[in-house]
């Protein structure tokens, strides 16, 4: 039990649920501006794995870490795209096309991979940046300021996303047309367009976090390689309450469960590692069972739009 | 902005290809087998252009698929093989998604019923097989209807979201199975001769399904699944219960001021959808393997979703659906060995065919929409004629 305690697990521990933080974070904010237009994406994990494995295939390749992640804003966008396409145009039911976005997305990553990579490989991906002067401080700057730049980015999208959601005219217009698109309608708002643009912009972002974990946090590429991630993220926008800072939390506590689940098997403490693996799941169950009741989600969510319905 | 304009003339386009369409009156089940039909045309169009890029002959990978499926006695019973679980599965998701309840967590059912399937049958091997089977499919149904009721009562009380709820359980379910085959379940033989194999004891013998074809894996549970899909038709036709369900999916608010206890119904075709999930499990372990393995699902939980859907969400419609994918499955390994490319391709296809058929549905709702305004300009036309008369 003394490992447990030691000032040394637990900083390892709490760098490790920052830096796994990551993708929740990307993900997540990116389906906040989805859902809060209205679209919930359920294919977040699979415009991640597709857009992990562009990110990797384009580092194997040109070992260019920024066209990597050029190559993963694309995919995630052309995917943004897809389901805009099926749910916004053809306002099909989005919780179905974004189970089929999940099955494409992840038949064609491995069949991509299977095809082009063939074994598990790693590159030399986003290389952790100490910032000078606050990586010095003790402790505190072991855990916070030894990151690579996508794990900045990802915290530092927070603020922009919030303030983009909160203090301008096209946060207004993707809150508007998740709230009550009939009344944007009337205003002049081309509800679609804002939904597309929401839809792909959070699509983008899906594509990074897939990044994240091809080309920052793992340097490699495997059949699977999200593991369920893009769901998790889809399920902290409501335990987050569609909020930045929310889906922050939410994404720190979930990665810190998992940091401590990792911790606990380096230093071989004896709990079986499939209950340990279990406990984020369980946590997110129990998270949405608690939180959902208490903030009100977008009152369009879900539903398509169509002119002289409603 | 380019898009909106594109999105403009898709629009439009889809526009007059519906007015154009509902002019031509034809019954709804012609629409409703056309459109899923296309949209898998489509994702085979685009599967093609996916393997033109691999640079591999779309028509000798397409031959090695549908004629590994079908052309042969062999490929076709591999099929119908292939094809229960998908059929199960279908089913509970044909219930689930005609109350609106999207039920994601198949994978996880079918685990849960395939150790059920496993367990009862290694506990209770003293029964004669007459008993064994039935109780054997029973523990399935239960275990599987078990994790579909736990989403359930959380969407009925908590207003928790089912599609997320169900993914969770999914993965809690694989967890489960992963520990219970190397701890409790694992075969003795494996932990005396120190190989540590993660699998389950086979089972005994009187609980295994009958082989329909000899030298083939073709059994029983494959009728068993027939049967139950005429079951559930009547059951969602031909019974209040059944018709209450469909109520609630088609107009909640409706059926709530109808007295419709709308909560009870979405969270009794969750847990009635897992039930047939489970029941896949448990006649894929009895059926097929003869014992627990890792990969159990392989994938039946989404594919079951995919062939529901394109059999139109009507039990007797997924039978052919089944079918069909059942044979993609097949065929996708034997074009895998045929030509070289993964079956990998095989899933991405099944992902375009959910997103085309799901994307066509405007289409059937508008064709439906104009063909009753057409029917009732016509009986007030005739009424009119009649008072003139």
């Amino acid at each position: 039990m003394n490992e447990i305690l030691s000032v040394s697990t637990i900083v390892g521990i709490l760098y490790s649920a920052i830096r796994l933080a990551t993708p929740y974070l990307y993900a997540g904010i990116g389906e906040a501006f989805s859902q809060s237009s209205g679209v919930v994406n359920l294919g977040v994990d699979g415009i991640m794995l597709i857009s992990a494995y562009a990110a990797f295939f384009v580092v194997l390749n040109t070992g260019n870490i920024w066209l990597g992640l050029a190559a993963a804003i694309f995919v995630g966008f052309l995917m943004g795209l897809l389901m805009s396409l099926i749910s916004i145009t053809l306002k099909a039911e989005q919780g179905i096309s974004g189970i089929g976005l999940f099955m494409f997305g992840l038949g064609l990553s491995s069949l991509l991979f299977k095809t082009t990579i063939g074994t598990v490989k790693t590159v030399t991906g986003f290389q952790a940046i100490k910032i000078p002067l606050l990586s010095d401080i003790p402790i505190f700057g072991e855990i916070f300021f030894n990151h690579s730049l996508l794990v900045y980015g990802a915290f530092l999208l927070v603020p922009a996303a919030w303030w983009v959601l909160e203090k301008t005219t096209w946060g207004l217009k993707i809150k508007s047309v998740g709230q009550n698109p009939a009344a944007a309608d009337s205003l002049g708002v081309n509800v679609d367009q804002v939904r597309y643009f929401s839809v792909c912009l959070g699509s983008i972002l899906a594509g990074i976090a897939g990044a994240s974990l091809s080309i920052s946090l793992l340097n490699l590429f495997q059949d699977n390689l999200t593991a369920g991630q893009g769901f998790i993220a889809v399920a902290l926008v409501y335990f987050g309450g569609w909020k930045p800072i929310g889906i922050m939390w939410g994404a720190l506590l979930f990665s810190a469960v998992n940091a401590f689940q990792l911790w606990m098997q380096v230093l071989g403490i004896k709990i079986p590692s499939d209950i340990a693996i279990m406990l984020p799941y369980l946590l997110t169950i129990a998270a949405l069972a608690v939180t959902v009741n208490r903030v009100r989600s977008p009152a369009a969510l879900n539903k398509p739009f169509e002119r002289g319905e409603n | 902005m380019a898009r909106t304009n594109d999105t403009k003339a898709i629009s439009t386009f889809a526009k007059s290809l519906v007015s154009r369409l509902s002019k031509i009156v034809l019954p709804p089940v012609v629409y409703n087998t056309l459109l899923p039909a296309s949209g898998m045309v489509i994702a085979l169009i685009i599967g093609a252009l996916m393997l033109m890029l691999l640079k591999v002959n779309p028509i000798s990978a397409y031959s090695a698929l549908f004629g590994g499926a079908f052309g042969s006695i062999s490929g076709l019973t591999q099929t119908i093989v292939k094809a229960t679980p998908l059929l199960l599965v279908g089913l509970g998701i044909c219930i689930a998604f005609r109350a609106s309840v999207i039920n994601i967590g198949g994978e996880g059912q079918i685990i849960v019923g395939a150790l059920a399937g496993t367990w009862f049958p290694l506990a209770f091997r003293t029964l004669p097989g007459w008993m064994l089977i039935p109780l054997t499919i029973l523990a399935g149904f239960l275990a599987g209807a078990a994790w579909g009721f736990v989403p359930g009562i959380l969407k009925a009380r908590l207003k928790v979201n089912e599609i997320l709820s169900t993914v969770m359980m999914n993965a809690i379910a694989l967890q489960l199975m992963n520990l219970m085959i190397r701890s409790v379940l694992m075969d003795p033989a494996g932990v005396t001769a120190g190989t540590y194999l993660a699998q389950s004891e086979r089972l005994p013998e009187q609980v295994w399904l009958t082989r329909l074809i000899p030298q083939t894996l073709l059994h029983t549970g494959s009728i068993i699944a027939v049967v139950l899909a005429v079951a559930v038709y009547i059951f969602l036709w031909r019974t209040t219960i059944g018709y209450r369900i469909r109520a609630v999916g088609l107009n909640p608010d409706a059926s709530r001021f109808a007295g419709i206890n709308v909560p009870f119904y979405q969270a009794l075709s969750l847990t009635l959808a897992g039930g047939f999930a489970g029941t896949a499990g448990a006649i894929e372990v009895i059926g097929v393997q003869h014992r627990l393995l890792e990969g159990i699902t392989s994938g039946y939980g989404f594919s079951g979703i995919v062939a529901a859907l394109f059999g139109g969400l009507h039990p007797l419609g997924t039978i052919p659906a089944a079918i069909l994918f059942g044979g993609l499955l097949v065929g996708g390994d034997k074009m895998q060995r045929a030509v070289q490319v993964p079956s990998s391709l095989i899933d991405a296809i099944l992902g375009l065919v959910v997103l085309f058929v799901v994307g066509s549905a405007l289409w059937s709702r508008r064709i439906a929409a104009q063909q009753q305004r057409a029917a009732v300009a016509r009986a007030s036309a005739s009424k009119a004629a009649e008072v003139h008369a």
